[in-house]
């Protein structure tokens, strides 16, 4: 899962319709399951499914209508069964011919991502999925979404919440008119953070800082009240020599945890260096 | 061809449950049915002997209309009744102007047109299938009101001559031929208009100008300076014609993905 994250007007949205061939490039290329850009544009909207920033549904026709038309459209062989299974899956079989628009935000967006589905794309592309839904019609789509990425499905999410992000994605592009970034979201925050290990102690002595600063491949040694925070290269290598010399110095180790800078912080940083960059150009 | 059915089906799925439309749909065209049926039957009743009506209210110019034999009471009865005509002339408008700016209106806010774009429909798919979908209920109910119109004629007494000229050229081919061309002129100004305004509304009144040149036959005919027979219909849809052509390459121009997803407010 391909997590692609970018201010308000960074061009997430205009991305995402110029990969499924909805508009034209101006200039550059991209290669979408297997199919070029510009010259394939019927196969590559045959081979995606795309969840729009707004469901827009058919709000006067029922559920199941709605998905009935969207399976015709993909020339969905089994448009019934195709119908049936992803209504069943995501729980609205019982509500299949009740209006789409007597369906509440979540029930709706469940809808949506169910028509983005019913021609079984290997792409899917998902725009602000869970944006404007409550807690917990939020954490159903979440839950959807992890289960269709345990099927293998590729999907490119677009999202300003980055929890979700850091929760579900396995590379991260940050975007704001061009991309800024793009990494593992492990990788990203070592890029930018570097590795920190904090040792809770029962109580720090001053003499052990400079024991572990005299260690290599350790950068900086900072005492926060009765922790001591190690900024190195590899704690896999370093962490049990530094453990070592804390046991041997009569220190109390409570226990040992790495420092795991959150993803909006990786953004946030990411977004303040790019502007840096650009403003020094 | 499958995608085409499919649009439509959806147009009609949707837009049927409009009640607006559904009014459009049934009423208008009953109405339209049943005012020129109650004026030949009350002329036919006020005139007693219609053979002894007078002519002399008639434009000079219709009464070469009047075919030789036919009273004077029958010749005013078809020169009222062809300013009926211009009810069958506007009912391939009005309904699809009512259907168009619905569907497509509709789409823009309800944000539909987005998914419906993002699927491998093809744009012409997209076009044509959305203006049957307005073009053909309209041209059926055209023509259906017109068969029923002719159906209760022989009801009401209407004297044979009247009902050969209503059963003749002049009607079949405002009915049959300039119908649909109206229809479809009507289905293109409702996407050029559509894609220029946010309320269904606003749509159809927008594209209430089309009704203007059939009023304006209406009246030049009332005013004597033209008679509403075969040579002025051909005429009439030689310019529809010409007229459909600009306007379905207008829609056609206006019906671009990426100007409906970057351009349509």
């Amino acid at each position: 899962m391909f997590g692609f994250l970018g201010p308000n007007g960074a061009g997430k949205t205009t991305t995402v319709r110029m990969l499924t061939s909805l508009i034209s490039p101006t200039s550059g290329s991209a290669v979408i399951n297997n199919f070029h850009l510009g010259e394939d544009d019927q196969a590559i909207r045959r081979s995606v499914g795309i969840l729009t920033e707004n469901p827009g549904l058919y709000e006067r026709l029922s559920a199941i209508k709605n998905l009935e038309i969207y399976a015709r459209l993909y020339d969905v062989e089994d448009t019934a069964g195709q119908v049936r299974k992803y209504l069943q899956m995501l729980d609205l079989w019982g509500r299949r011919e009740d209006p789409a628009g007597s369906f509440s935000k979540g029930m709706r967006q469940k809808l949506a991502i169910a028509r983005a589905l019913l021609h079984e794309p290997p792409l899917l592309f998902l725009d602000e999925p869970t944006s404007g839904l409550d807690p917990e019609a939020a954490r159903l789509v979440r839950s959807f979404i992890e289960d269709l990425r345990d099927q293998g499905r590729t999907i490119f999410l677009c999202t300003h919440n980055l929890n979700e992000a850091d929760r579900l994605c396995d590379r991260i592009g940050i975007f704001n008119t061009r991309l800024i970034a793009l990494d593992t979201p492990q990788n990203l925050r070592h890029k930018i953070f570097g590795r920190k290990v904090v040792f809770h102690l029962a109580a720090v002595d001053p003499s052990w800082l400079r024991l572990i600063r005299a260690l290599p491949g350790v950068h900086n040694v900072e005492r926060v009240e009765d922790k001591i925070v190690v900024d190195m290269d590899q704690p896999e290598r370093i962490n049990p020599e530094i453990i070592r010399q804390l046991v041997g110095a009569g220190a109390e180790i409570l226990f040992v945890g790495e420092l795991r800078h959150s993803l909006e912080e990786i953004y946030l940083e990411t977004m303040w260096e790019s502007e840096e960059r650009e403003l020094k150009v | 061809m499958k995608h085409i059915l499919t649009i439509i089906d959806k147009e009609w799925a949707e837009v049927f449950k409009n009640r607006m439309v559904l009014f459009t749909l049934i009423f208008l065209p009953l109405i339209f049915t049943i005012l020129p049926l109650v004026m030949l039957f009350l002329t036919g009743q006020g005139i007693g002997d219609i053979g002894e009506m007078d002519t002399a209210d008639i434009p000079a110019a219709f009464l070469s209309q009047c075919e030789v034999g036919m009273t004077g009471g029958e010749c005013m009865q078809i020169y009222l009744v062809n300013e009926f005509l211009l009810l069958f002339m506007m009912m391939p408008v009005i309904i699809p102007v009512t259907i168009a700016a619905y569907s497509i209106v509709g789409e823009k806010t309800t944000h539909s047109l987005e998914p419906l774009l993002a699927t491998p429909i093809t744009t012409i798919e997209l076009l044509v299938g959305k203006s049957m979908a307005a073009a053909i209920p309209a041209i059926l109910v055209g023509w259906g009101s017109f068969g029923i119109f002719l159906l209760v004629l022989p009801l009401i007494s209407i004297s044979d001559a009247v009902m050969s000229y209503i059963a003749g050229p002049t009607w079949l081919l405002a009915v049959f031929v300039v119908g649909p061309l109206m229809a479809i002129a009507a289905v293109n100004l409702a996407l050029y208009v559509s894609s220029r305004v946010n309320d269904p509304r606003t749509a159809e009144q927008i594209e209430a100008v089309l009704i203007v040149p059939i009023l304006g036959l209406v009246f030049a005919q009332l005013a004597g300076v033209i008679v509403i027979n075969v040579v002025l219909m051909l005429n009439f849809i030689g310019g529809m014609i010409l007229l459909d052509i600009g306007m379905v390459y207008l829609g056609v121009s206006i019906f671009q993905r990426e100007t409906i997803l970057t351009h349509w407010k």
